[in-house]
């Protein structure tokens, strides 16, 4: 559904992006992460064809973003980094008027518009003009432009920016929803949580180069190497002369609870378990340590400024 | 029917657009204030001024100027709503960028050329609107009060007139709106439009006292030509890469003389090789435009031969035979052209030729090539013409055309119609769609292209032919005449 191979873009002197390789199928979300700057806005506005790429090519519903320009725009949804709404016009009016420009017949854009509406929680406010929603609501209202036509592809710079926590969540639903209906979507966002719970792929942009990409787990996995996995016990216990499997070492341990790293968990963590039995270890729990994508992030970033990450 | 069908369908967003961007005009009071108080004030004050004004004239029995004040005052009546809604036509496409409204649109599956011509329509409809509006109150004003309307043939003239400058002025101001970074420079670069135009409507004002319609109808005709050009131009560089991508406005004058260096040097290390592998190259692309040059020159060449033979000689005819005599005996004086070559100097033919193709860049440049093929059209147009005088007076026109003109004529006009070939490419390639290239970066390598002509041809060619016509055309004309 979007597939890039080496897309460029220079801006003058300056590569904005650089040897971007991306494929999202269908029914996949792929987040752009990066620091302002890095290339993600760049990358959108490549996709939709408003920015020619300088180098490689890009694909968005099997189209060439060069040259079928307006029939990918037909097919993309797009929410811009600002929601660019006409503040004169009412919420209803105006996705009538995009309805309209996306070629629906007058009764189809106006069903459309009233359930696009209602299912972000406009409706009440449908008549007001859009210059007296809120920041929350004009970001809801629009997304909702960017899925009036009902898309095929979705591009999403920064969807859940400037929402309260009950808005962002309709909204992060609303993303998984349309995941489930075979969408292929790629959204921008600075926002690690919405990122990891929502994406199927991750790539890290910095200063137009892709640092790394994969899933969360892969990311996790690279950046900061195997799982780990804390042990909790009942009453203290000494875990010094606990006999472990290959493949697993302790790297932090107390009189109550012991921290693992376990190279292939799903094989090793078993065996574990047995030899805690084994010396009748008064065994709470085994259970991950969590590990966020903000972590991962945070640590590449690092990396990058170091200069010791280059994909 | 299937095309007129198809047609429609791509019309249809056009209107969508146009609709939307009237809709927003309407609610937005800042425009529609202004441009109700102009239509309604300003007619009353004209009103009131030309009633003051008839009454002051009627006491001098000026009535043809009484007759004028009607029409010249619709004329500036429809013009000032135009100048004030302007600023819809300046703010369409850089306003929307200032507010962040265009990308969503330029994010949209509309073309190219629906976007420009939606915001073209949108900017037109209110000023002319307005400015119909105004001139209507004002008649309606004008009838109450007895004094005498126009003529409906002078009307209509007039309502053209006023609907050429509108669509000439939004033409422009939207071609300045895509170009621009801000609202503001926007703003700032509209007295290039205004004041044009403004001097254009002198010059309208005087064809209309002198009560020339016919030449009304023309400027008319020209102005709508203009407005054409402009959005031919506009919709050929119409990127929308261009209205995402820039930011600020900056003129980097280095830049731009190491891009025009570039161009006009070429890869070349030695004269020879700039003729051979830069100049030529150039040449040929000016092929086109200098066959239309030709074509130009020649239709030139036979109108200005037509004119002189049919305006002349009734001139001649109706002219004071002693006045006639005089002028006869002067151009038979022939021994006055032996001291001749001391009053002729080639470098100051040189120059004088030089100033004429750097005259013809520079009027082609303010119209798209129109003013500067115009030049070679009457240059050419005068010697068909000079051909004619001497064939009613009697003369060997063929000898003394041979001999007076030929001898550097056959190196200064094929230079002239060089010149004005490159500037003729200059418009052509403006009003043509080049991907991917700025407006400023396809001008600097068209001038470097004129350059390359008239540095490598066109000012070798006229130092020549000034030298012949300094030092050899006066001998031969002599020998030409005494035969």
């Amino acid at each position: 559904m979007i597939e890039t191979r080496d897309l460029g873009k220079r801006f003058d002197e300056l590569w904005a992006v650089q040897a971007l390789n991306i494929n999202v199928q269908e029914g996949q979300v792929l987040a752009l992460l990066g620091q302002n700057g890095a290339g993600k806005t760049t990358t959108v506005r490549m996709l939709t064809g408003l920015l020619t790429p300088s180098r490689g090519w890009a694909k968005v519903a099997g189209l060439d973003v060069v040259r079928r320009a307006d029939a990918v725009r037909g097919a993309a949804g797009v929410l811009t980094e600002q929601h660019g709404l006409y503040l004169r016009m009412s919420g209803e009016e105006y996705l009538e008027f995009f309805g309209s420009i996306y070629g629906l017949t007058p009764s189809r854009r106006k069903d459309r518009a009233r359930q696009l509406l209602e299912h972000f929680e406009l409706l009440p406010a449908a008549s007001r003009r859009i210059g007296e929603y809120s920041k929350g609501m004009r970001q809801k209202l629009a997304l909702a432009r960017a899925l009036i036509h009902e898309p095929a592809v979705l591009l999403l710079d920064e969807p859940t920016s400037a929402m309260d926590p009950e808005s962002a969540r309709l909204v992060r639903d609303e993303i998984s929803r349309l995941r489930s209906s075979k969408r292929a979507i790629v959204m921008c966002t600075h926002n690690l949580v919405e990122a990891e719970l929502l994406a199927d792929r991750i790539v890290i942009l910095f200063q137009g180069r892709v640092l790394i990409e994969g899933t969360v787990a892969e990311l996790k996995a690279k950046v900061l190497g195997p799982p780990e996995f804390e042990v909790r016990f009942s009453r203290p216990w000494d875990s010094v002369s606990l006999s472990l499997p290959p493949g697993s070492t302790i790297i932090a341990a107390s009189d109550m609870q012991v921290r693992l790293r376990v190279e292939r968990p799903e094989q090793t963590n078993t065996e574990i378990a047995r030899a805690l039995l084994a010396v009748a270890a008064p065994l709470i729990a085994i259970q991950e340590a969590p590990r966020t994508l903000e972590q991962v992030y945070l640590k590449v970033m690092a990396l990058a400024r170091e200069g010791n990450l280059v994909h | 029917m299937l095309e007129k069908e198809i047609l429609f369908t791509r019309l249809v967003p056009v209107w969508l657009v146009t609709r939307r961007e009237l809709q927003d005009q309407i609610r937005d009071w800042r425009v529609i204030m202004p441009l109700i108080i102009l239509t309604a004030l300003f007619p009353v004050l004209m009103n009131a001024f030309a009633r003051e004004a008839v009454g002051f004239l009627n006491r001098f029995s000026a009535n043809l100027i009484v007759d004028r004040l009607v029409p010249f005052s619709v004329l500036i009546i429809g013009f000032f709503p135009i100048t004030v809604s302007l600023v819809v036509a300046l703010e369409s496409f850089v306003g929307e960028k200032e507010r962040g409204t265009i990308e969503p649109l330029l994010s949209s599956p509309l073309e190219n050329w629906q976007l420009y011509m939606a915001k073209l329509l949108a900017g037109i409809v209110t000023p002319l609107a307005a400015s119909f509006l105004a001139i209507l109150f004002y008649l309606t004003m004008v009838s109450r009060q007895g004094l005498k309307i126009p003529p409906a043939h002078i009307l209509l003239v007039l309502v053209v007139v006023t609907a050429a400058h509108a669509i000439l002025m939004v033409s422009a101001a939207i071609v300045i709106s895509v170009q621009s970074t801000s609202v503001k420079a926007a703003n700032l670069l509209a007295s290039f439009i205004v004041i044009p135009v403004a001097i254009l409507m002198q010059g309208e004002t005087v064809l209309m006292f002198w009560g020339n319609e016919e030449m009304l109808w023309l400027a008319a005709a020209a102005v709508l030509i203009l407005a054409a050009l402009l959005i031919r131009v506009g919709l050929a560089h119409f990127q929308r890469e261009y209205l995402i991508g820039r930011e600020v406005d900056s003129i980097n004058i280095r830049s731009i003389g190491r891009d025009f260096w570039r161009d006009f040097r070429g890869n070349a290390r030695s004269v020879a090789g700039w003729y051979r592998g830069v100049m030529l190259p150039a040449l040929r692309r000016v092929g086109s435009p200098l066959a239309m040059t030709v074509a130009i020159a020649a239709v030139g060449a036979w109108m200005g031969y037509l004119w002189s033979v049919r305006n002349l000689r009734e001139a001649i005819a109706s002219a004071n035979p002693e006045a006639l005599a005089d002028i006869s005996d002067r151009a038979l004086r022939i021994p006055e052209l032996v001291n001749l070559t001391e009053g002729i100097s080639a470098p100051a033919l040189f120059l004088h030729n030089s100033e004429v193709v750097l005259g013809i860049l520079v009027a082609g440049l303010l119209s798209f090539s129109v003013l500067g093929v115009l030049v070679c059209f009457l240059n050419v147009g005068l010697l068909g013409g000079v051909f004619g005088v001497i064939e009613m007076l009697g003369l060997p026109a063929w000898p003394i055309f041979a001999a007076g003109v030929v001898p550097h004529g056959i190196l200064e006009v094929p230079a002239l119609m060089l010149a004005s070939a490159a500037v003729l490419r200059i418009g052509v390639v403006l009003v043509t769609p080049q991907s991917g290239q700025s407006i400023g970066g396809v001008l600097i390598a068209l001038l470097a292209d004129w350059t390359k002509i008239v540095v490598g041809l066109v000012l070798p060619l006229l130092a020549v032919s000034a030298a012949i016509e300094a030092y050899i055309t006066p001998g031969l004309l002599l020998a030409a005449l005494q035969r």
